[in-house]
């Protein structure tokens, strides 16, 4: 089981958004700000189907990053980047994704308040999960890209 | 459609400008990316952002690499809001001092306060049956989105609109009884029977309306406005809604034809036939009765005088008169109202389909000119037909609308441009033909009450 280091745990817990990075068939990073949530074994984030380009890219390519940056959406100064393997979990895109429901609600309490409105705008809720398994941490103590971050490695765990 | 905001390279680095920081991005040697908070002096006019190299961590400058803006405003117990972030992406140098260059070479992002979210989403629409159709194929087996079935029949049928047959139907067998005439059978179909005609319309209009292109056309819908959109959303496969909207004509002419057996006349005929034609025509060629911009019209007869006279005409075995019509007048422009204020905020998409409806035809000016000449018409019509005795004095109650009347005419104007800021006058709108209708139905229950209690009282002017 892949542990991470303890302050990175609490930023996953309170990062409102974290920036997803996925790479292209080009080998370009594309970068999409998306609300981390985190079950103490995996990180994971949602797409809806809508916004579902991310998803393809995955698929085609499993390397991403997830950074926690927003000192705005964390009420903290430190900062991560999370290197990792993600998955696409998208068996049941109506449903499926439901089971993070309890995390995401503690983050946007007002999620489910819109799931019952879902007939507003049903594609929104037809979503597939993205589960990240850590690979490597850097982590800035203090925020500042002026001094090298401190790097833990999760391989010879996650092996 | 576009999907995706693409932008300028120049235009991504002003926004750039308008975060506190930026996240670099790049992809190391291993194939993972790597994020950095960087802080970088951004000049659009040279294409340049110029920040100090994170330490410890190569950059490339033999590949891309990004800078990202992300804003998201923490709404504490709710979640957020201020939703907007960047892109831009170009070739990094060194620049000595320990600092690199990024050169921009191309951007995209999103800024809800440009594109509203639900704007985005629809425009995004595309990328979700993409992603479905691709589902299907590796899985070999259709795989959709889906909704509850009661969430899909109401989404399918838009049942809640209703309202604007019941009104009319049940306001014409009103006063079908207060002249002596009343068949509790032939008024339940009549209800039923109009019923399907609505639902008939509703669903062939999304027929007819995606075969020509209006409804895809169009990026800002409402819950209002824009059809239903389940066959753009995949929910409902255009051949079963093209099935549903037949099964609804039929129910509704089986309905139609047991009323002609049961009260049988000339009038009903009529009634039934011009109904027939103008609710396929609204939307279904060759008439096409709405892109020549004869749908507030169309909807005004058809949810007018034909359903309360044809409401009417049942009960009293095809004997017409004055009444039924005038009262059905008001509801009639009411009505076309809702249509009128419900196609503004589509006119875009109308105008790209070829769908000639008023609002795409006429500047704002005339088009809320026209909603208070409108409304004016509206209630001039219920007091003058009160002053010559064709309506009841109780009808005025009707007058007590005047106020959301004129709550929609305020809003029109600040909301013209903005589809979801008009929601809440459509949703006015909607709420003044439904009342107007309801009080008048007040009206000639008061009117039946008065009959039972006090024969005499005279509740017709010159009576």
């Amino acid at each position: 089981m892949v542990t991470l280091p303890e302050p990175v745990e609490r930023l996953l817990e309170t990062a409102l958004v974290g920036e997803l990075t996925v790479v292209s068939a080009s080998g370009r990073p594309i970068t999409y700000p998306l609300i981390p949530l985190y079950d103490g074994r995996h990180i994971y984030l949602t797409s809806s189907t809508l916004f579902s380009r991310k998803l393809e890219h995955i698929n085609a390519n499993p390397r991403v990053s997830l950074s926690i940056t927003d000192p705005v959406a964390t009420g903290r100064s430190d900062r991560a980047t999370i290197q990792g393997d993600a998955r696409v979990i998208d068996e049941d895109p109506h449903g499926g994704w439901e089971r993070l429901l309890p995390i995401w609600e503690r983050k946007e309490p007002s999620i489910v308040y819109f799931l019952k409105q879902r007939v507003a705008l049903p594609l929104f809720f037809e979503r597939a999960l993205i589960e990240i398994t850590p690979r490597r941490v850097l982590y800035w103590a203090d925020g500042s890209a002026a001094a090298s971050p401190t790097v833990t490695s999760l391989e010879s765990e996650a092996a | 459609m576009r999907t995706t905001p693409e932008i300028d390279a120049r235009t991504g680095l002003e926004k750039l400008t308008t975060y506190p920081f930026q996240v670099l991005t790049w992809v190391d040697p291993n194939g993972y990316p790597v994020s950095v908070a960087v802080e970088a002096e951004i000049d659009p006019a040279t294409g340049h952002a110029s920040f100090a190299a994170p330490a410890g961590l190569d950059v490339p400058t033999d590949r891309d690499v990004s800078l990202t803006g992300s804003h998201i405003h923490p709404q504490p117990g709710y979640g957020y809001d201020e939703r907007r972030h960047v892109t831009v992406w170009g070739h990094a140098a060194t620049e000595g001092l320990g600092r690199l260059r990024l050169t921009a070479e191309q951007a995209w992002g999103w800024d809800e306060s440009e594109v509203p979210f639900f704007e985005y989403s629809e425009r995004s629409s595309g990328q979700s049956r993409k992603y479905f159709d691709a589902l299907s194929r590796e899985r070999g087996t259709p795989v959709r989105p889906k909704l509850s079935l009661g969430w899909l029949t109401l989404r399918t049928t838009r049942l809640p609109f209703l309202t604007a047959t019941i009104v009319p139907v049940v306001l014409g067998i009103l006063i079908a009884v207060t002249h002596g005439a009343f068949d509790l059978l032939t008024a339940l179909l009549t209800v039923i029977g109009a019923s399907f005609v609505q639902l008939a319309i509703n669903v062939s209009n999304d027929v007819f309306d995606t075969a020509q292109g209006a409804d895809d056309a169009n990026v800002t819908p409402t819950k209002f406005s824009g059809g239903s959109r389940v066959i753009q959303y995949g929910l409902v496969t255009f051949r079963q809604m093209a099935t549903l909207a037949f099964g609804f004509f039929a129910a509704a002419a089986v309905i139609g034809l047991v009323l002609l057996v049961l009260r049988g006349s000339q009038a009903l005929l009529v009634i039934g036939v011009v109904g027939f034609v103008v609710g396929l025509g609204y939307t279904a060629p060759p008439l096409k009765l709405v892109y020549r911009g004869l749908g507030e019209i169309a909807v005004a007869v058809g949810f007018g005088p034909l359903m309360l006279l044809g409401a009417y005409v049942v009960q009293t075995r095809g004997a017409l008169a004055w009444e039924p019509f005038v009262a059905s007048i008001p509801i009639a422009l009411l009505i076309a109202l809702v249509l009128y204020v419900n196609e503004i905020p589509d006119r875009r998409g109308d105008a790209r389909a070829g769908k000639r409806t008023l609002p795409v035809r006429f500047s704002q000016e005339a088009i809320v000119g026209g909603y208070r000449l409108a409304t004016l018409v509206a209630y001039g019509v219920l007091m003058i037909g009160v002053v010559t005795g064709l309506l009841p004095i109780p009808a005025l109650l009707m007058l007590l609308t005047v106020p959301l009347a004129l709550q929609v005419e305020r809003g029109l104007r600040p909301n013209y441009d903005n589809p979801y800021g008009l929601m809440a006058v459509m949703n006015v709108n909607i709420r003044l033909h439904l009342f107007a209708g309801l009080l008048l139905v007040v009206a000639y229950v008061l009117v039946l009450a008065a009959h039972a209690v006090a024969p005499g009282l005279p509740l017709f002017i010159g009576r």
